[in-house]
């Protein structure tokens, strides 16, 4: 009996790791006369809730992807995509909806080719996903004609507005998606066979297909699932910026990997959650807004959440110490 | 309990062969399982048997050749097939998904789910029952498997199998990382599982235990079929004879040689995984065996030694020197050697050359101005392969395609290579067939006679009491008595290592030693 509270107590802390450090960033912030009174606002907390968008509807796919011990290299490439897919669609005359639907369903297909390819060509994902890096980001270019696509203003602009309409929402749309589509894939990850299924080819993928389970099938799931969630981000995108614009977002899958990996996530696959997920990309986007509040340049903003990184993922490694 | 001799059999492999490039695996294999019997399938290492057993599960295709279950034609596409089937496998190597908890782990692929939601509690109350049914119930469901020992997880993966309401079970070695108690727990299963007409295919090394679990037998050879029958009336000498196709004359061969100086003494040396501290004495030309339960602390103590694990206190003085800096390079270069327990995990690197794995620890002979000298590297490796009658086409092929007696032997040519003069060996016969098994044990004795100290680490207790000249006994993580092996007996080694002293009451420890 006395060995099952400790196990509790460590549970309690695995669970809690990821928001110590987001209590501790906002504190640090909070305690800093210079940005205290502007940082705690809630006009403030609304702005990086918005911010936090379209990192975090691509990190709850990217989840999924590591998860089953895989990873999307070309993430912002098909964020990109699918935004100006659904300008392209906009300034076609396409209905909004189907404009935001046709944007959701590029970034499925993108994924769909790289769960394909993963599964058929039997290549590791990460030289799949940096050759759709490129074909993505090319392909959002040529349809572009290497420029803006400008498109007139629509409700879908709206999705990702600092001050929603109607007001009683409090926070844009973007962000009441986020928090739904998270707290759908939580519980997809842990109360469902599909879920576990993925947990289960991250863990040991010979032994899951010994069991019986189609991993190919899982994993091409996985990655269009993930692939859906790009689709998703580039339409908020799209809305943030009011144009397609194909060199949006170099460089963003980085910033969704790292999410992933701050709250707990494994690059060796069968760890990581939805939860953590999400409170790794608040991290982030507290200390960008934090740093750009102290007028800190970019380049300090860059350095520290690089070091964030090593530290959150050696802090992961001790608390797992001793198992 | 003996089936009808009129029964038809459950499973009927017919003519069946597979090719691996060229390599013939299977070569027209037949072989018959009746109901609810325990039918060994035994042979070298190489000789066909996982092939075979893979075919059987349906994990790869077979070339040639016709199967049937319960006389309806079977020819699986996939694992999926197999386990439709009433195929379950238990295998050799464990194939749990580590970071699972053993709830998950067992219902994997079988989830008791409505349109995709699992249904924990009916899950959990299943695994509970199959836990109970390999009299484990302490293994809590909510455990993630890779905090359990090596036996805990051998356990889940029983229960996994027994879950599965299979019809033909196929046990693969699955003892050789059974403590004696558990292993007896699992005959016990084995013999409620024929009771309920379970049939099972017993694949094991340790013929001792075939004879006594199995009412028949299979032997393969080279990938042929080369003699069945029934286990009653079989003496171990014929099933050896067949296995090898050759007279085996000794199986463990007396190698003359003469104890000299101490060259190792530990005194309280006590590592951060090891529960108490250990004090030994090794000599030259000694042969030190290490007996004791799988989990008694003897590798944590290898480890340590070699300096794998962190040294926490206590001294290891080598020809005199203590040594400091416990790292696994500077013992090296103090002249000791260990061969991992576990060879596919840390012994080898499976996806390199034989020749890379023989020479790893030591490159300086085939090195000028920090280049390699390939060609020299593999003259020097085709002569090992020789010496060690090595069953490879050459020095450039990767260990991972030789069989694990091949394989092993590449790892303790290593230690050979390395000149290390103290040798650590853990389990170094685990899962080899009887032929390596014993030309092991026979270099083993030539390392003596020239010299060099052995510390042999086996959880089989008849190769410690054939070969070793003192045996020393760990019991949860102590180092509780050492004698010379003529004092000892198997009975003797088993009650100190179960209970952690002699027992006064022999007939006991007889038992369980049986």
């Amino acid at each position: 009996m006395s060995r099952q509270r400790p196990a509790k107590l460590q549970k309690a802390l695995n669970v809690l790791g990821p928001f110590i450090g987001l209590a501790l960033v906002i504190a640090l912030f909070a305690l800093i006369p210079e940005v205290q009174g502007r940082f705690l606002r809630f006009a403030n907390f609304k702005s990086v809730a918005t911010q936090s968008v379209i990192v975090a509807l691509g990190a709850l796919g990217m989840t999924f992807i590591i998860v089953s011990g895989g990873i999307d290299l070309s993430a912002a490439s098909n964020i990109a995509l699918s935004s100006v897919i659904a300008a392209y669609a906009i300034n076609a005359g396409a209905a909004p909806l189907v404009a935001v639907l046709l944007g959701v369903l590029t970034g499925g297909l993108v994924g769909l080719a790289n769960g394909a390819l993963v599964t058929r060509l039997r290549l590791i994902p990460f030289i799949v996903t940096l050759g759709m890096m490129g074909i993505a980001r090319g392909a959002a270019k040529w349809i572009a004609g290497n420029q803006k696509i400008d498109a007139p203003m629509t409700w879908a602009n709206e999705l990702m507005a600092r001050s929603p309409r109607p007001s009683w929402l409090l926070l844009a749309p973007g962000v009441w998606i986020v928090i739904l589509l998270a707290v759908a894939m939580a519980v997809v990850l842990r109360y469902t066979v599909f879920g576990r299924h993925v947990f289960a080819v991250g863990s040991n993928e010979s032994a899951a297909r010994l069991c019986g389970i189609r991993t190919d099938r899982v994993k091409i799931l996985v990655y269009s699932v993930a692939g859906l969630f790009c689709g998703l981000s580039g339409v908020m995108e799209f809305s943030r910026l009011t144009v397609g614009d194909p060199t949006v977002a170099v460089g963003l899958e980085l910033d969704i990997i790292a999410a992933v990996v701050i709250g707990g996530g494994s690059l060796n696959g069968g760890e990581g959650s939805i939860l953590g997920t999400m409170v790794g990309v608040m991290i982030m986007s507290f200390l960008r807004n934090g740093c750009t509040m102290m007028g800190w340049p970019n380049y300090i903003q860059e350095i520290i959440i690089g070091a964030i990184i090593v530290i959150a993922v050696t802090l992961d490694r001790l608390r797992h110490r001793g198992e | 309990m003996s089936p009808e001799p009129a029964a038809p059999p459950v499973l009927r492999m017919d003519g069946v062969s597979k090719s691996f490039g060229a390599t013939r695996a299977l070569d027209g294999v037949s072989f018959e399982l009746a109901l609810g019997e325990v039918h060994a399938l035994i042979g070298e290492n190489g000789a066909g048997k996982s092939t075979m057993m893979k075919i059987l599960s349906g994990a790869i295709p077979p070339d040639a050749g016709w199967m049937e279950i319960d006389g309806r034609p079977y020819a699986p596409a996939g694992p999926a097939d197999g386990l439709r089937g009433g195929i379950s496998m238990i295998y050799q190597e464990l194939t749990l998904a580590p970071h699972l908890t053993v709830e998950e782990n067992i219902m994997l692929g079988r989830e008791v789910h409505a349109a995709g939601w699992l249904d924990r509690k009916a899950m959990k109350r299943r695994v509970r029952e199959a836990l109970e049914l390999v009299r484990h119930p302490e293994i809590s469901p909510d455990i993630p498997v890779r905090k359990l020992s090596v036996g805990a997880k051998q356990v889940v993966e029983i229960a996994r199998a027994l879950l599965n309401r299979a019809r033909i079970v196929v046990m693969d070695e699955p003892t050789s990382s059974l403590s004696q108690e558990d292993s007896l727990r699992l005959f016990e299963i084995i013999g409620k599982l024929k009771g309920q007409g379970v049939s099972v295919i017993y694949i094991s090394h340790f013929l001792e235990e075939v004879q006594r679990v199995a009412d028949s037998y299979t032997v393969l050879r080279d990938g042929r079929n080369v003699g069945s029958g029934r286990m009653a009336g079989t003496r171990l000498e014929d099933l050896i004879q067949l296995m090898v196709g050759q007279t085996v004359t000794r199986l463990f061969p007396k190698v003359e040689h003469s104890i000299g100086e101490v060259i190792l003494s530990l005194d309280g040396l006590k590592g951060a995984r090891m529960t108490s501290p250990v004090s030994l004495t090794l000599s030259r030309g000694e042969i030190l065996g290490i007996a004791g339960l799988v989990g008694s602390g003897r590798t944590e103590m290898l480890r340590t030694l070699f300096g794998l694990d962190e040294a926490e206190g206590g001294s290891v003085v080598v020809s005199g020197f203590e040594l400091a800096g416990a790292k696994p390079w500077t013992r090296i270069g103090r002249g000791l050697g260990l061969l991992s327990e576990d060879r596919q995990g840390e012994g080898l690197a499976l996806g390199r050359s034989v020749a890379d794995n023989m020479t790893m620890s030591d490159f300086t002979p085939y090195r000028r101005h920090g280049f390699l000298r390939p060609g020299r590297q593999r003259r020097a490796v085709g002569e090992w392969i020789g010496k060690m009658k090595i069953k490879a086409k050459g020095p450039a092929q990767k260990v991972g395609d030789l069989s694990g007696g091949n394989q092993q032997k590449v790892a303790l040519a290593r230690l050979l290579h390395q000149k290390a003069g103290i040798l650590l060996l853990d389990e170094p016969t685990r899962g080899i067939d009887v032929v390596s098994k014993a030309q092991i044990y026979e270099w083993i004795g030539e390392l003596a006679r020239e010299g060099k100290a052995v510390l042999f680490v086996s959880s089989y207790l008849p190769e410690l009491l054939g070969i070793c000249d003192r045996i020393a006994v760990f019991h949860r993580g102590g180092l509780v008595e050492s004698r010379p092996a003529p004092e000892w007996d198997a009975p003797g080694l088993m009650a100190v290592a179960t209970v952690g002293r002699a027992c006064p009451d022999h007939s006991m420890s007889q038992r369980i030693a049986e």
